[in-house]
Protein backbone atom coordinates (compact mmCIF):
# COMPACT_ATOMS: atom_id res chain seq x y z
CA UNK A 1 0.00 0.00 0.00
CA UNK A 2 1.36 3.69 -0.87
CA UNK A 3 2.28 6.01 1.22
CA UNK A 4 0.42 9.09 0.52
CA UNK A 5 -0.88 12.54 2.52
CA UNK A 6 -0.28 16.38 2.06
CA UNK A 7 3.32 18.16 2.19
CA UNK A 8 1.35 21.22 4.54
CA UNK A 9 0.94 17.95 7.00
CA UNK A 10 4.59 15.90 6.37
CA UNK A 11 6.84 17.99 4.41
CA UNK A 12 9.30 17.12 2.01
CA UNK A 13 12.10 17.09 4.97
CA UNK A 14 10.28 14.61 7.06
CA UNK A 15 9.56 12.57 4.27
CA UNK A 16 13.49 12.32 3.49
CA UNK A 17 13.89 11.36 6.92
CA UNK A 18 11.27 8.83 6.69
CA UNK A 19 12.71 6.98 3.58
CA UNK A 20 16.39 7.55 4.79
CA UNK A 21 15.97 5.46 8.60
CA UNK A 22 13.49 3.20 6.75
CA UNK A 23 15.79 2.41 3.89
CA UNK A 24 13.41 2.42 1.54
CA UNK A 25 12.99 1.87 -1.63
CA UNK A 26 10.80 3.01 -4.69
CA UNK A 27 9.27 6.80 -6.05
CA UNK A 28 7.92 9.21 -4.61
CA UNK A 29 5.62 11.12 -6.92
CA UNK A 30 4.10 14.90 -5.92
CA UNK A 31 1.00 15.92 -7.32
CA UNK A 32 -1.17 19.44 -7.88
CA UNK A 33 -3.21 19.96 -5.05
CA UNK A 34 -6.92 20.23 -6.45
CA UNK A 35 -9.09 21.30 -3.47
CA UNK A 36 -12.65 19.44 -2.90
CA UNK A 37 -15.55 20.54 -1.02
CA UNK A 38 -14.36 18.38 1.62
CA UNK A 39 -12.42 19.04 4.73
CA UNK A 40 -9.86 16.43 6.29
CA UNK A 41 -9.97 15.86 9.86
CA UNK A 42 -7.91 18.99 10.93
CA UNK A 43 -10.04 21.47 9.36
CA UNK A 44 -7.97 21.67 6.13
CA UNK A 45 -9.36 21.68 2.43
CA UNK A 46 -9.16 18.25 1.54
CA UNK A 47 -7.03 18.24 -1.90
CA UNK A 48 -7.03 15.72 -4.77
CA UNK A 49 -3.99 14.77 -6.77
CA UNK A 50 -4.06 16.55 -9.23
CA UNK A 51 -1.14 16.62 -12.17
CA UNK A 52 2.43 15.19 -11.18
CA UNK A 53 4.68 17.56 -10.18
CA UNK A 54 7.92 16.16 -9.57
CA UNK A 55 9.14 12.48 -9.44
CA UNK A 56 11.60 11.48 -7.12
CA UNK A 57 13.56 7.83 -6.69
CA UNK A 58 15.01 6.22 -4.16
CA UNK A 59 17.24 2.95 -3.58
CA UNK A 60 18.38 1.45 0.17
CA UNK A 61 17.27 4.73 1.31
CA UNK A 62 19.17 7.27 -0.98
CA UNK A 63 18.19 9.63 -3.46
CA UNK A 64 19.38 8.13 -7.09
CA UNK A 65 16.75 10.03 -9.02
CA UNK A 66 14.55 13.18 -9.37
CA UNK A 67 13.04 15.35 -12.49
CA UNK A 68 10.46 17.92 -12.48
CA UNK A 69 7.72 17.86 -14.11
CA UNK A 70 7.93 20.96 -16.28
CA UNK A 71 11.99 20.58 -16.71
CA UNK A 72 13.88 19.11 -19.55
CA UNK A 73 16.00 16.81 -17.55
CA UNK A 74 17.53 14.19 -20.15
CA UNK A 75 21.16 14.50 -20.16
CA UNK A 76 22.22 16.63 -22.68
CA UNK A 77 19.94 19.09 -21.20
CA UNK A 78 21.35 18.35 -17.63
CA UNK A 79 25.05 18.24 -19.34
CA UNK A 80 24.55 21.80 -20.94
CA UNK A 81 23.37 23.57 -17.70
CA UNK A 82 26.70 22.23 -15.72
CA UNK A 83 28.72 23.84 -19.02
CA UNK A 84 29.90 20.98 -20.10
CA UNK A 85 28.00 21.02 -22.72
CA UNK A 86 27.89 24.03 -24.74
CA UNK A 87 24.50 25.34 -26.09
CA UNK A 88 24.94 24.38 -29.77
CA UNK A 89 26.68 21.00 -28.72
CA UNK A 90 23.68 20.55 -26.92
CA UNK A 91 21.39 21.19 -30.33
CA UNK A 92 23.71 19.17 -32.21
CA UNK A 93 23.33 15.86 -30.00
CA UNK A 94 19.78 16.51 -29.20
CA UNK A 95 19.25 16.07 -33.13
CA UNK A 96 21.59 12.85 -33.97
CA UNK A 97 20.70 11.32 -30.39
CA UNK A 98 16.81 12.17 -31.01
CA UNK A 99 16.03 7.97 -29.70
CA UNK A 100 19.09 7.98 -27.78
CA UNK A 101 18.63 6.78 -23.67
CA UNK A 102 20.84 8.89 -21.25
CA UNK A 103 22.86 5.64 -20.21
CA UNK A 104 23.72 5.03 -24.18
CA UNK A 105 24.49 8.44 -24.68
CA UNK A 106 26.48 9.35 -21.78
CA UNK A 107 29.01 6.19 -23.13
CA UNK A 108 28.60 7.99 -26.64
CA UNK A 109 29.83 11.60 -25.34
CA UNK A 110 32.66 9.61 -23.12
CA UNK A 111 34.16 7.48 -26.02
CA UNK A 112 33.98 10.61 -28.23
CA UNK A 113 35.69 12.77 -25.33
CA UNK A 114 32.90 15.51 -24.93
CA UNK A 115 32.61 14.68 -21.38
CA UNK A 116 34.46 12.67 -18.98
CA UNK A 117 32.51 10.35 -16.80
CA UNK A 118 33.51 12.23 -13.41
CA UNK A 119 31.51 14.93 -15.35
CA UNK A 120 28.53 13.29 -16.27
CA UNK A 121 28.66 11.36 -12.62
CA UNK A 122 28.98 15.22 -11.26
CA UNK A 123 26.12 17.03 -13.25
CA UNK A 124 23.52 14.40 -12.61
CA UNK A 125 24.14 14.51 -9.09
CA UNK A 126 24.41 18.28 -9.19
CA UNK A 127 20.80 18.24 -11.36
CA UNK A 128 19.08 15.66 -8.76
CA UNK A 129 19.88 17.79 -5.69
CA UNK A 130 18.57 21.45 -7.66
CA UNK A 131 15.45 19.25 -7.94
CA UNK A 132 15.58 17.95 -4.67
CA UNK A 133 16.36 21.36 -2.78
CA UNK A 134 13.56 22.93 -5.02
CA UNK A 135 10.90 20.29 -3.66
CA UNK A 136 12.21 21.36 -0.03
CA UNK A 137 10.57 25.04 -0.69
CA UNK A 138 6.92 23.26 -1.60
CA UNK A 139 4.75 23.06 1.19
CA UNK A 140 1.88 22.34 -0.09
CA UNK A 141 0.76 19.20 -2.60
CA UNK A 142 -0.82 15.54 -2.51
CA UNK A 143 2.21 13.27 -2.26
CA UNK A 144 2.67 9.64 -2.65
CA UNK A 145 5.26 7.06 -2.53
CA UNK A 146 5.16 3.53 -4.10
CA UNK A 147 7.56 1.03 -2.95
CA UNK A 148 9.49 -0.71 -5.25
CA UNK A 149 9.16 1.29 -8.02
CA UNK A 150 12.19 2.46 -10.23
CA UNK A 151 13.08 4.75 -13.00
CA UNK A 152 14.06 2.51 -15.92
CA UNK A 153 17.44 1.25 -16.31
CA UNK A 154 18.11 3.44 -19.47
CA UNK A 155 18.48 6.61 -16.91
CA UNK A 156 21.90 7.68 -15.38
CA UNK A 157 21.09 6.91 -11.32
CA UNK A 158 23.74 8.17 -9.02
CA UNK A 159 23.21 7.20 -5.94
CA UNK A 160 23.39 10.27 -2.82
CA UNK A 161 23.12 10.03 0.83
CA UNK A 162 19.78 12.36 2.57
CA UNK A 163 21.48 12.97 5.69
CA UNK A 164 22.88 16.40 3.55
CA UNK A 165 20.31 17.00 1.59
CA UNK A 166 18.39 16.82 4.62
CA UNK A 167 20.34 18.92 7.00
CA UNK A 168 19.78 21.23 3.86
CA UNK A 169 16.09 21.03 3.63
CA UNK A 170 16.32 22.53 7.55
CA UNK A 171 18.27 25.57 7.08
CA UNK A 172 15.78 26.89 4.15
CA UNK A 173 13.09 26.44 6.74
CA UNK A 174 11.56 30.22 7.52
CA UNK A 175 8.62 29.56 9.00
CA UNK A 176 9.48 29.09 12.70
CA UNK A 177 5.51 27.78 13.74
CA UNK A 178 7.00 24.50 11.93
CA UNK A 179 9.67 24.37 14.71
CA UNK A 180 7.81 25.32 17.33
CA UNK A 181 5.14 22.09 16.40
CA UNK A 182 8.50 20.06 16.01
CA UNK A 183 10.47 20.91 18.73
CA UNK A 184 7.80 22.61 21.43
CA UNK A 185 10.47 22.18 24.18
CA UNK A 186 13.75 23.68 24.31
CA UNK A 187 14.58 22.42 28.69
CA UNK A 188 15.15 19.16 26.94
CA UNK A 189 18.47 17.65 26.52
CA UNK A 190 20.22 15.68 23.13
CA UNK A 191 22.51 12.69 22.94
CA UNK A 192 24.08 11.05 19.89
CA UNK A 193 22.48 8.32 18.21
CA UNK A 194 23.96 4.49 18.91
CA UNK A 195 25.94 4.73 15.54
CA UNK A 196 27.01 7.98 15.78
CA UNK A 197 30.27 7.10 14.01
CA UNK A 198 28.45 5.68 10.59
CA UNK A 199 26.02 8.59 11.07
CA UNK A 200 28.78 11.41 10.84
CA UNK A 201 30.97 9.84 8.32
CA UNK A 202 30.22 11.69 5.10
CA UNK A 203 28.47 14.63 6.41
CA UNK A 204 29.00 18.05 5.92
CA UNK A 205 28.02 20.75 8.81
CA UNK A 206 28.24 24.27 8.76
CA UNK A 207 30.47 25.75 11.51
CA UNK A 208 27.51 26.84 13.85
CA UNK A 209 26.00 23.11 13.13
CA UNK A 210 29.53 21.67 14.54
CA UNK A 211 29.52 24.54 17.35
CA UNK A 212 26.02 22.66 18.35
CA UNK A 213 27.30 19.57 18.09
CA UNK A 214 30.23 19.95 20.50
CA UNK A 215 27.26 20.69 23.49
CA UNK A 216 26.13 17.29 22.46
CA UNK A 217 25.51 16.02 25.85
CA UNK A 218 22.49 14.80 28.27
CA UNK A 219 23.80 17.29 31.00
CA UNK A 220 22.84 20.09 28.54
CA UNK A 221 19.23 21.26 27.82
CA UNK A 222 19.09 22.88 24.56
CA UNK A 223 18.30 26.09 26.08
CA UNK A 224 21.73 26.15 27.37
CA UNK A 225 22.95 25.09 24.32
CA UNK A 226 21.86 28.29 22.37
CA UNK A 227 22.60 30.67 25.11
CA UNK A 228 26.38 29.71 25.48
CA UNK A 229 26.06 29.59 21.85
CA UNK A 230 23.97 33.10 21.61
CA UNK A 231 22.19 31.57 19.35
CA UNK A 232 17.90 32.89 18.95
CA UNK A 233 15.10 30.01 20.37
CA UNK A 234 14.62 30.41 15.61
CA UNK A 235 18.42 29.59 15.18
CA UNK A 236 18.79 26.90 17.54
CA UNK A 237 15.78 25.10 16.80
CA UNK A 238 16.26 25.05 12.83
CA UNK A 239 19.84 23.37 13.75
CA UNK A 240 18.76 20.67 16.15
CA UNK A 241 15.42 20.01 13.62
CA UNK A 242 18.07 19.38 10.91
CA UNK A 243 20.31 17.05 13.04
CA UNK A 244 16.78 15.44 14.31
CA UNK A 245 15.79 14.76 10.72
CA UNK A 246 19.40 13.54 10.03
CA UNK A 247 19.30 11.39 12.83
CA UNK A 248 22.49 12.79 13.90
CA UNK A 249 20.95 13.67 17.72
CA UNK A 250 18.19 12.05 19.45
CA UNK A 251 16.09 14.13 22.38
CA UNK A 252 16.72 12.67 25.75
CA UNK A 253 13.21 12.42 27.60
CA UNK A 254 13.19 13.89 31.30
CA UNK A 255 12.84 11.61 34.02
CA UNK A 256 13.10 14.51 36.68
CA UNK A 257 9.59 15.04 38.86
CA UNK A 258 6.96 16.49 36.62
CA UNK A 259 5.43 19.93 38.28
CA UNK A 260 2.14 21.27 37.86
CA UNK A 261 1.31 25.04 37.14
CA UNK A 262 1.60 25.85 41.12
CA UNK A 263 5.24 23.98 41.56
CA UNK A 264 3.75 20.88 43.16
CA UNK A 265 4.90 17.27 42.17
CA UNK A 266 2.04 15.52 40.33
CA UNK A 267 2.07 12.00 41.73
CA UNK A 268 2.91 9.00 40.07
CA UNK A 269 0.86 6.21 39.47
CA UNK A 270 -1.31 4.32 41.94
CA UNK A 271 0.67 2.10 44.32
CA UNK A 272 -0.97 -1.29 42.42
CA UNK A 273 0.49 -4.28 43.04
CA UNK A 274 1.65 -7.23 40.48
CA UNK A 275 -1.25 -9.28 41.44
CA UNK A 276 -3.60 -6.68 40.68
CA UNK A 277 -2.05 -6.47 37.05
CA UNK A 278 -1.98 -9.75 36.62
CA UNK A 279 -5.39 -10.13 37.44
CA UNK A 280 -6.93 -7.69 35.10
CA UNK A 281 -4.42 -9.11 32.43
CA UNK A 282 -6.16 -12.91 32.61
CA UNK A 283 -9.55 -11.33 32.79
CA UNK A 284 -8.81 -9.75 29.36
CA UNK A 285 -7.74 -13.08 28.01
CA UNK A 286 -10.69 -14.40 29.02
CA UNK A 287 -12.69 -11.70 27.33
CA UNK B 1 -13.81 -2.90 45.79
CA UNK B 2 -10.63 -1.32 44.36
CA UNK B 3 -10.68 0.22 41.21
CA UNK B 4 -8.20 1.02 38.69
CA UNK B 5 -7.95 3.21 35.28
CA UNK B 6 -6.71 3.40 32.18
CA UNK B 7 -6.59 6.25 29.42
CA UNK B 8 -7.33 5.92 26.07
CA UNK B 9 -6.30 9.20 24.39
CA UNK B 10 -5.62 10.27 20.57
CA UNK B 11 -6.61 13.08 18.61
CA UNK B 12 -9.87 13.89 17.37
CA UNK B 13 -12.02 10.84 15.43
CA UNK B 14 -8.49 8.61 16.19
CA UNK B 15 -10.92 5.65 17.06
CA UNK B 16 -10.47 5.84 21.01
CA UNK B 17 -15.10 6.03 21.58
CA UNK B 18 -14.90 2.86 19.18
CA UNK B 19 -11.78 1.35 21.40
CA UNK B 20 -13.56 1.56 24.16
CA UNK B 21 -17.05 0.24 23.02
CA UNK B 22 -15.21 -2.80 21.53
CA UNK B 23 -14.57 -4.14 25.30
CA UNK B 24 -16.50 -2.72 27.69
CA UNK B 25 -19.08 -4.72 29.56
CA UNK B 26 -21.48 -1.96 29.89
CA UNK B 27 -22.65 0.24 27.26
CA UNK B 28 -20.28 2.98 26.60
CA UNK B 29 -21.19 5.99 29.10
CA UNK B 30 -20.69 8.72 26.69
CA UNK B 31 -20.81 12.33 26.47
CA UNK B 32 -20.93 12.46 22.97
CA UNK B 33 -22.50 15.75 21.51
CA UNK B 34 -24.04 16.85 17.87
CA UNK B 35 -20.58 18.70 16.47
CA UNK B 36 -20.76 21.95 16.18
CA UNK B 37 -18.04 22.64 14.03
CA UNK B 38 -18.73 22.40 10.12
CA UNK B 39 -15.42 21.03 9.70
CA UNK B 40 -15.54 18.70 12.24
CA UNK B 41 -18.95 17.27 11.02
CA UNK B 42 -17.60 16.68 7.91
CA UNK B 43 -15.58 13.78 9.66
CA UNK B 44 -18.19 12.20 11.66
CA UNK B 45 -21.54 13.82 12.96
CA UNK B 46 -20.89 12.87 17.20
CA UNK B 47 -17.47 13.15 19.67
CA UNK B 48 -16.98 13.14 23.14
CA UNK B 49 -17.04 16.53 24.83
CA UNK B 50 -15.83 15.36 28.50
CA UNK B 51 -15.11 11.92 28.35
CA UNK B 52 -16.06 8.25 27.13
CA UNK B 53 -16.52 5.65 29.98
CA UNK B 54 -16.36 1.91 30.12
CA UNK B 55 -15.73 -0.75 32.09
CA UNK B 56 -14.59 -4.22 32.54
CA UNK B 57 -15.11 -6.29 36.01
CA UNK B 58 -11.83 -7.92 37.39
CA UNK B 59 -13.88 -10.21 39.79
CA UNK B 60 -15.81 -9.65 42.86
CA UNK B 61 -13.39 -6.64 44.25
CA UNK B 62 -11.13 -5.25 41.24
CA UNK B 63 -12.87 -2.98 38.46
CA UNK B 64 -10.69 -1.55 35.72
CA UNK B 65 -12.27 1.78 34.18
CA UNK B 66 -11.24 2.59 30.58
CA UNK B 67 -11.91 6.40 30.19
CA UNK B 68 -11.44 8.18 26.94
CA UNK B 69 -10.55 11.64 26.43
CA UNK B 70 -12.11 14.08 24.28
CA UNK B 71 -10.19 14.57 20.98
CA UNK B 72 -10.82 17.81 21.07
CA UNK B 73 -8.05 20.75 21.77
CA UNK B 74 -10.27 22.88 23.55
CA UNK B 75 -11.42 20.46 25.90
CA UNK B 76 -7.60 19.51 26.81
CA UNK B 77 -8.40 20.82 30.22
CA UNK B 78 -10.34 17.60 31.01
CA UNK B 79 -7.12 15.62 30.50
CA UNK B 80 -5.15 16.45 33.49
CA UNK B 81 -8.01 15.21 35.42
CA UNK B 82 -8.43 12.13 33.83
CA UNK B 83 -4.89 11.29 33.89
CA UNK B 84 -4.56 11.24 37.74
CA UNK B 85 -3.74 8.26 38.92
CA UNK B 86 -4.00 6.29 35.82
CA UNK B 87 -2.21 3.20 35.44
CA UNK B 88 -1.25 3.36 31.60
CA UNK B 89 -2.19 5.01 28.60
CA UNK B 90 -3.20 4.13 25.28
CA UNK B 91 -2.64 6.99 22.05
CA UNK B 92 -5.05 6.16 19.43
CA UNK B 93 -3.42 7.53 15.90
CA UNK B 94 -5.55 6.97 12.62
CA UNK B 95 -3.31 5.25 10.49
CA UNK B 96 -5.14 6.78 7.49
CA UNK B 97 -5.01 10.61 8.42
CA UNK B 98 -1.63 12.16 8.29
CA UNK B 99 -2.59 15.33 8.73
CA UNK B 100 -3.19 14.17 12.68
CA UNK B 101 -0.16 13.38 13.09
CA UNK B 102 1.59 16.36 14.54
CA UNK B 103 -1.44 16.45 17.22
CA UNK B 104 -1.01 13.14 18.08
CA UNK B 105 2.76 13.48 19.12
CA UNK B 106 1.80 16.38 20.61
CA UNK B 107 -1.17 14.77 23.03
CA UNK B 108 1.30 11.82 23.61
CA UNK B 109 3.67 14.54 24.94
CA UNK B 110 1.52 15.47 26.74
CA UNK B 111 0.29 12.76 28.45
CA UNK B 112 3.46 11.61 28.73
CA UNK B 113 4.19 14.77 31.24
CA UNK B 114 1.65 14.38 33.07
CA UNK B 115 2.33 10.76 35.11
CA UNK B 116 5.79 8.40 34.75
CA UNK B 117 3.02 5.84 33.52
CA UNK B 118 3.61 3.25 30.71
CA UNK B 119 2.10 3.87 26.89
CA UNK B 120 1.57 1.92 23.76
CA UNK B 121 1.01 3.78 20.63
CA UNK B 122 -2.26 1.98 19.05
CA UNK B 123 -2.01 2.70 15.04
CA UNK B 124 -5.78 2.55 14.44
CA UNK B 125 -8.01 1.70 11.04
CA UNK B 126 -4.32 -1.12 9.74
CA UNK B 127 -7.40 -2.25 8.05
CA UNK B 128 -7.74 0.46 5.37
CA UNK B 129 -6.15 0.44 2.07
CA UNK B 130 -4.74 4.02 2.49
CA UNK B 131 -3.61 3.04 6.39
CA UNK B 132 0.61 4.19 6.70
CA UNK B 133 2.66 0.83 7.83
CA UNK B 134 3.56 0.84 11.64
CA UNK B 135 7.27 0.81 10.72
CA UNK B 136 6.35 4.05 9.12
CA UNK B 137 4.26 5.66 11.53
CA UNK B 138 7.36 4.65 14.04
CA UNK B 139 9.70 7.40 12.25
CA UNK B 140 6.87 9.92 11.46
CA UNK B 141 5.66 10.19 15.13
CA UNK B 142 9.55 9.68 16.61
CA UNK B 143 8.29 6.88 18.78
CA UNK B 144 11.49 5.40 20.70
CA UNK B 145 11.95 1.82 20.30
CA UNK B 146 11.67 0.72 23.52
CA UNK B 147 7.79 1.69 23.54
CA UNK B 148 5.28 -0.50 21.53
CA UNK B 149 3.79 0.57 18.34
CA UNK B 150 1.02 -1.81 17.56
CA UNK B 151 -1.32 -2.00 14.76
CA UNK B 152 -4.88 -1.78 15.58
CA UNK B 153 -8.43 -2.02 14.78
CA UNK B 154 -10.68 -0.35 17.34
CA UNK B 155 -13.70 -1.90 15.93
CA UNK B 156 -12.16 -5.94 16.47
CA UNK B 157 -12.52 -6.77 20.21
CA UNK B 158 -9.39 -9.33 19.45
CA UNK B 159 -7.41 -6.42 18.52
CA UNK B 160 -8.22 -4.08 21.24
CA UNK B 161 -7.80 -6.88 23.46
CA UNK B 162 -4.36 -7.25 22.14
CA UNK B 163 -3.45 -3.43 22.59
CA UNK B 164 -4.71 -3.67 26.14
CA UNK B 165 -2.92 -6.62 26.97
CA UNK B 166 0.54 -5.29 25.86
CA UNK B 167 -0.07 -1.98 27.97
CA UNK B 168 -0.26 -4.73 30.60
CA UNK B 169 2.70 -6.11 30.18
CA UNK B 170 4.77 -3.07 29.80
CA UNK B 171 3.14 -2.10 32.80
CA UNK B 172 4.65 -5.77 34.61
CA UNK B 173 7.73 -5.45 33.54
CA UNK B 174 8.16 -2.09 34.86
CA UNK B 175 6.95 -3.38 38.02
CA UNK B 176 9.32 -5.92 37.87
CA UNK B 177 12.34 -3.97 36.94
CA UNK B 178 12.01 -1.87 40.29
Amino acid sequence: MPLQGNLRDFSTTQLLNLINLAGKTGTLAIFEGIPTKDKDAMGGVKMAAGKERARVAFKTGKLIHAALDDQDGNLVAVLNKAGKLTTEQARIIRERARNTSDKALALLLINANYVSQKDVVSSVQQHTLDVVYDLLSWHEGPFRFDDDQLPGSDRIMVPIDLENVIIEGARRIKQNEVLIQEIPNLDISLKFPENAKEKYKGVHLSVEEWRIVSFVNPKNTIRQIAKANNMSDLEIRKIIYGLLQAGLVQLVRSSAPILDGKGRVIPKAPAVQETVVRRIIDRIRSI
Amino acid sequence: MQQVKMIITGPFSSGKTEFINSISEIEVVSTERSISSEVERTVKDNTTVAMDFGRITVDDDLVLYLFGTPGQRRFDFMWEILAEGMLGFVVMVDSTKPETFREAKSILETFRAYAPTPYVVAANKQDLPDAWKTDDLRIALRIEDGVKLLPCVANQKESVKTVLLELLYSILEEMEAK
